[in-house]
């Protein structure tokens, strides 16, 4: 009998009686934006296909038909919690075509808001990591704590969350006045806050126990698959894009970069944290180093055109490497952006993960990956 | 950060508390009489002062205190009142009412935010009535491929048998909806019907993430019924009854938990994973399996089901503080009732009222009740606490748990109390 033709991509799956499918998302309290489909065998996961998309808009397309300036407001949308990483190279790249010089005082500025956005967007990921392994103080502390370098982000920009504060040739307009002092005591507080997670959450034995030993990424497999970030930091590999090829003032600043050896989900779920008071070393650094007074942004003509050719850059966003690469055709807009998305490159990842776990591993695993739906599907 | 919250006021405090009397004294007249007269009706009436009691007799005489105290008596010695009011269903509900508020609230100062506050302006005492008439006012949804007898039975089965659980819980000396010589056997025969309705319940929905909620409650719930049942055999090693009035009643000079303090951290954890309360809320737990056997009820259905948790959670509270706490066992503290309000009668402006029938309650029971009361609401506090600290545990870890460490430490409690009873120490001849 001979099989009927299918559609490329699809194929016949036999039943089997001991085998549960489940669908897992996309509405399901512990998924995400997305779907993972899982195959069950009792408790045990036997196959694990994740299904990203559901939240797709073309952003990438949408780029080619605005100006470099209309662009910033949507390409910082697929993570507007990381507003300020997401549009980092995107306004490098820019300024490279463009041919501008930015002021020294706007480069230090932009590590600020850069290193204060990445610490929005580790605690709004650390609480959802906090309720999916079921711990409810977990969700309301850093969720509340947050609020606290948003409130500095507000001060600085504007805007609590979708900031537009990058711009090419600097940023869009400088520091409040008396914001150094305000800076400094919201982050001093906020470190001290943060150190008192480790009591609660990462010196918990029942916590320690769940995630210690699951979901291991060898070093060999992280380099092999692609992932960048905490992930591939956890694993034990030393890459930090700040590290290996700075940016901006990157190279002036005084930080390290967090490595830890078991590449476990407890190890990837502490590695943001850690990297958390890094920042905050390198925005009290930043703000002693930084020139107190001078101009903040170059004068930029109406619609400015683009020279001819491609750039890619690239930065560490708060789930890793995060570039963008654009062509430019002479013309006002770019011939084609095309952002190259950590979390799209940690989902890698999960199916090999997975199987062979237990199902109450799942919510652990996947979203140790620092895994951000939106941004994967752009 | 801003605050949500406005500042207490004592002025309106009070003003709310008044704007709340007027209502409850409307709802009262228009609802609470025609329903004290429709009880009235059913229960067998007294003959007080040579007259049958009616109805009509009973209404007029309502109105007039001294009169009234009679009838009010004659109704607390039925059964109704027993099943009803207190020792019984009202009084469980009524704290578990308090339970879900204080949960609530601590849980909200624990994580730095305000919790319920504008519901019933005073604290947002209100919010559980609020949800109530939101849960009854939903639409109940039942899947289309369902059992749906069994599936409709479930959450009234539930709540049926924690409310069963309840009347075994003797409040104080003499109240108590079922005395029963075989109590503590009985308790056993109500926990093991738990795992039936879930099972039942999470089958019938004939859905994926019901059906592994059912079955991790049933691992939880089998596995750890034995540690339970192992963990009590000391204090009735010790006592030699089954009943659970004479364990209270047996604890007057000190609770068991100073020689049984093993037993009482076993029966401790046991109780969590039975009430599925964080860390072993497994059955539930949302981000694995949605809301586990509770995902496909709907409305009042999945109301239902919460109550009948919140009253399970009670009685076992209550069990713990019959077992091992001693009980309405304390030293007196309840005021003794004056005797000139009987004999002399106290003035009420211009008229005289005398009061035939108080005290309603005797000095024994009252007290008893507050110092039960008072130690129920401190095991549900701890009880409660856990769920802001831990986060979920995994099923082989629970398992682990129940099979390897916490049979073996109840066998050590059993030990133990064996030894205090051949040594001569305690128990039925003992020293003490």
């Amino acid at each position: 009998m001979s099989s009927p033709t299918l559609p490329p991509g699809l194929a016949i799956q036999k039943a089997d009686e001991r085998i549960m499918t489940l669908n897992v998302g996309p509405q399901h309290p512990g998924s995400g934006h997305m779907r993972i489909i899982v195959q069950i065998d009792g408790d045990y996961i036997v196959a694990c296909d994740p299904d990203p998309g559901y939240v797709h808009r073309g952003e990438e397309k949408m780029a080619e038909y605005r100006n470099y300036v209309l662009n910033i407001p949507h390409l910082e949308r697929p993570v507007i919690h990381d507003s300020c990483n997401i549009l980092y190279p995107y306004v490098l790249g820019a300024e490279e075509l463009l041919g501008l010089e930015v002021p020294e005082r706007a480069k230090y500025i932009r590590v600020i808001a850069s290193e204060l956005n990445r610490c929005v967007y580790t605690q709004y990921w650390l609480a959802i990591y906090g309720i999916f392994l079921g711990h409810s103080t977990m969700f309301m502390w850093p969720a509340g704590d947050r609020e606290l370098l948003i409130d500095l982000l507000e001060k600085m920009t504007g805007a609590r969350v979708t900031h537009s504060y990058f711009v090419p040739g600097g940023i869009r307009n400088d520091l409040p006045a008396n914001f150094e002092d305000v800076c400094l005591r919201q982050v001093n507080y906020f470190e001290k806050r943060i150190k008192e997670y480790a009591d609660v959450f990462y010196e918990n034995p029942i916590l320690i126990s769940r995630t210690e030993k699951t979901g291991i990424l060898s070093r060999e497999k992280a380099i092999g698959l692609g992932t960048t970030g905490s992930v591939l930091r956890a694993s034990g590999v030393d890459y930090d894009v700040r590290k290996k090829e700075p940016y901006d003032v990157y190279d002036e600043l005084d930080f390290e970069t967090n490595v830890m050896k078991s590449g476990d989900s407890y190890a990837r779920s502490r590695i943001p944290w850690l990297d958390m008071m890094e920042s905050c070393r390198i925005i009290r650094d930043a703000l002693q180093k930084m020139p107190k007074s001078g101009s903040v942004r170059v004068k930029l003509k109406p619609n400015p055109k683009g020279a001819l050719g491609s750039v890619y850059k690239r930065v560490e966003s708060g789930r890793g490497a995060l570039g963008c690469y654009i062509i430019s055709d002479k013309k006002p807009e770019p011939y084609r952006v095309k952002l190259s998305v950590p979390s799209f490159r940690n989902l890698i990842a999960l199916p090999q993960l997975l199987i062979g776990e237990k199902l109450g591993n799942m919510p652990s695993v996947y979203w140790s990956l620092n895994y951000w739906p939106v941004e994967a599907d752009r | 950060m801003s605050v949500i919250a406005p500042n207490f006021k004592l002025s309106e405090f009070i003003k709310s508390i008044l704007d709340n009397l007027f209502w409850i004294l409307l709802i009262m007249a228009l609802i609470g009489f025609p329903a004290i007269q429709l009880v009235l009706f059913f229960i067998e009436m007294p003959v007080i002062n040579g007259e049958l009691l009616t109805p009509f007799l009973a209404l007029t005489w309502l109105i007039d205190p001294s009169r009234s105290l009679p009838i009010i008596k004659a109704f607390m010695t039925t059964d109704l009142f027993r099943v009803a009011a207190f020792p019984g269903f009202g009084f469980a509900a009524l704290i578990a009412a308090g339970t879900i508020f204080v949960e609530r609230k601590m849980l909200a100062k624990l994580q730095l935010r305000v919790g319920p506050f504008y519901c019933g302006k005073i604290e947002g005492i209100l919010q559980l009535m609020g949800d109530g008439l939101k849960l009854i006012s939903k639409e109940i949804i039942i899947p289309a491929k369902a059992d749906k007898p069994l599936f409709w039975a479930a959450p009234v089965l539930f709540v049926a048998t924690a409310a069963a659980f309840v009347a075994l819980i003797p409040v104080a000396p003499g109240w108590v909806v079922a005395d029963v010589d075989v109590g503590l056997l009985a308790v056993f025969a109500v926990i093991g019907f738990f795992p039936i309705i879930t099972i039942l319940s999470a089958w019938s929905a004939n859905s994926k993430f019901p059906f592994i909620g059912g079955i991790r409650a049933l691992y939880q719930m089998v596995s750890f019924e034995i540690p339970l049942i192992l963990s009590l055999l000391g204090v009735v090693i010790l006592t030699g009854t089954l009943n659970l009035s004479e364990i209270a009643a047996s604890q007057s000079s000190f609770p068991w938990i100073i020689f049984l303090p093993i037993g009482a951290i076993v029966f401790f954890i046991t109780m969590l994973a039975e009430l599925e309360r964080i860390p072993f809320d497994l059955p539930e737990a949302e981000s694995e399996i949605v809301a586990g056997w509770l995902t496909e009820f709907s409305g009042m259905m999945y109301g239902l089901v919460q109550l009948g948790t919140y009253l399970k959670l009670y009685a076992f509270a209550g069990l713990f503080v019959v077992l091992f706490l001693g009980g309405w066992s304390g030293p007196m503290i309840w005021p003794p009732f004056p005797e000139e309000i009987i004999t002399e009668g106290i003035e009420l402006g211009p008229v005289t009222a005398q009061f035939p029938g108080l005290p309603v309650f005797s000095q024994e029971m009252l007290n008893g009740t507050v110092w039960f009361v008072l130690k129920t609401v401190g095991v549900i506090f701890f009880i409660l606490l856990p769920r802001g600290v831990f986060p979920r545990i995994r099923v082989d870890m629970l398992l682990d748990l129940g099979w390897k460490k916490l049979i073996g430490l109840a066998f050590v409690n059993i030990f133990i109390a064996l030894g205090l009873l051949y040594a001569g120490i305690l128990g039925p001849g003992g020293i003490f």
